[in-house]
């Protein structure tokens, strides 16, 4: 099909990307991920003792996880502040796509709180969230079996793209928006969510591309995680 | 057939596969996933013949039995004090461990009251509870002075082979310091004297993996000193 991007991208290409690592001195840990016109910034507080008590758990670790997007951050309307049904079960997809790779048995009775904010959001937020959140969780030094990278992928008139942006969300050809979260090292997804009707080829499709376009986010993960201390060697 | 895929000293991060085969061994920071050697952390490879280890570059403390920290108080009960020591759990100080006589029912702040600092000893670490001790020779409270927080990795670096670098930067700033393995350093002299003992700290940490740091220390408070007994000599001149 003779199908081109709004932006002129080809269909598996994402939008130009950027990180960093130890934005929020005063974290534990913290990282930038910004692709496209999204920017999320992840911060890690803990482990820390949890409380209430009753919320502990004396095997391991708890994980609490918290999406926000900020009140500028839309397409120009304000952004009611505080907690609302979406950013719910964004907070908690978030906490399950990170998990598999987190081993928290060394903290019990702690919680590891991350703090997902989005700056400026321009479709794949939860995705760009989550890469932010697994490399502040790095560099916050808690113990990980791997990173964790996201990436949304779209059916767009009949055609799978990786990493849609938010004119493509809302054109009225789109009939799928699949968020993808994927353990890098041996392509495991750690999240998959779908919204709207596709086929089933489409969706084979989609996680195929999406797993391509993660390598090139973890890239960019394990440089901006190791670039904080070479820098710092100079 | 082994194969070693990282070099010494490399940066690493968390699912970064280290080595392939059954020659190598994972220890501190790594595991060990079917044929392959999985670093777990972000850190530094550390190379001992086979075993591959992690030196974590962030990180909060993790506490081990025997060793000395800086913590804060931040709870009381009838019979214990609780220590912020920078990990997960709160120290628990028991009243029978403080070498002070502490009649009962007396009210504990008296001895050592919220947010002072002491230097404690790690003598017991179970699931969940660290028990610390104040009875051994330099377990005190601590006086005035200025707190410096580093990650406790780095700490074996700050006090050099044997003392060698804290001892340095000791006498070329004529302070008084006592460093936590926890990654907490107190600093008591002059004001000026405190400053630079602090940023020498703060230099050793950002450089700990680096070599040839003990000269680039000495080099750098030999520089800041001299600039620091020029004035009184240039003073004595106007006197003449």
């Amino acid at each position: 099909m003779a199908y081109k991007r709004l932006d002129g991208r080809k269909n598996d290409e994402l939008r130009p990307m950027e990180a960093k690592t130890g934005v929020v001195p005063s974290a534990d840990g913290s990282a930038m991920f910004k692709i496209g016109k999204t920017i999320a910034i992840a911060v890690v507080h803990g482990p820390r003792e949890l409380h209430p008590k009753f919320l502990q758990n004396p095997e391991k670790g708890v994980l609490r996880c918290n999406y926000n997007m900020m009140a500028f951050s839309g397409s120009g309307d304000r952004v009611r502040p505080g907690p609302n049904r979406r950013s719910k079960e964004i907070s908690y997809v978030t906490e399950k796509a990170l998990l598999p790779v987190l081993d928290l048995s060394k903290y019990p009775n702690a919680v590891i709180d991350v703090y997902v904010e989005l700056l400026q959001t321009d479709a794949g937020t939860r995705c760009a969230g989550i890469t932010a959140a697994a490399m502040a969780l790095a560099d916050a030094g808690i113990p990980m079996k791997d990173l964790v990278s996201a990436v949304a992928c779209g059916v767009i008139d009949g055609t799978v793209v990786a990493d849609v942006d938010k004119a493509e969300e809302d054109y009225e050809g789109g009939m799928g928006d699949i968020p993808l979260a994927f353990l890098p090292r041996n392509g495991e997804v750690s999240l998959l969510q779908l919204d709207g009707v596709i086929t089933k080829d489409d969706l084979n499709k989609a996680i195929e591309i999406g797993r391509k376009a993660s390598e090139k986010i973890y890239e960019l993960q394990k440089k901006a995680l190791k670039e904080r201390f070479e820098r710092e060697e100079k | 057939m082994s194969n070693l895929l990282i070099k010494d000293r490399d940066i690493v991060v968390p699912g970064e596969v280290l080595a392939e085969g059954m020659d190598y061994l994972p220890s501190g920071g790594a595991f060990r996933e079917g044929e392959k050697i999985i670093a777990s952390q972000l850190g530094l490879v550390y190379l001992a013949n086979r075993v591959i280890k992690l030196i974590p570059l962030t990180g909060k403390y993790t506490p081990k039995r025997g060793d000395t920290i800086i913590g804060r108080i931040v709870e009381m009960t009838f019979s214990n004090w609780f220590v912020d020591i920078g990990c997960s759990n709160d120290g628990v100080l028991s009243l029978r461990e403080v070498p002070e006589y502490v009649e009962k029912g007396a009210d504990l702040s008296t001895y050592y009251g919220f947010n002072e600092y002491i230097v404690a000893k790690i003598y017991k670490v179970t699931r969940g509870s660290i028990d610390l001790s104040m009875k051994g020779p330099g377990l005190r409270k601590l006086g005035t002075g200025k707190l410096v927080k580093v990650v406790s990795s780095k700490v074996p670096r700050i006090i050099g082979k044997e003392g060698s670098m804290i001892k340095m930067i000791k006498d070329a700033t004529d302070c008084r310091i006592t460093v936590g393995q926890n990654g907490i350093v107190w600093i008591q002299g002059e004001p000026e004297d405190e400053f630079l003992a602090a940023e020498t700290i703060k230099l050793v940490e950002r450089k700990a993996h680096t070599e040839g740091l003990t000269d680039e220390i000495s080099k750098f408070l030999e520089t800041k000193t001299k600039g620091r007994k020029k004035k009184p000599t240039t003073d004595d001149k106007g006197e003449e």
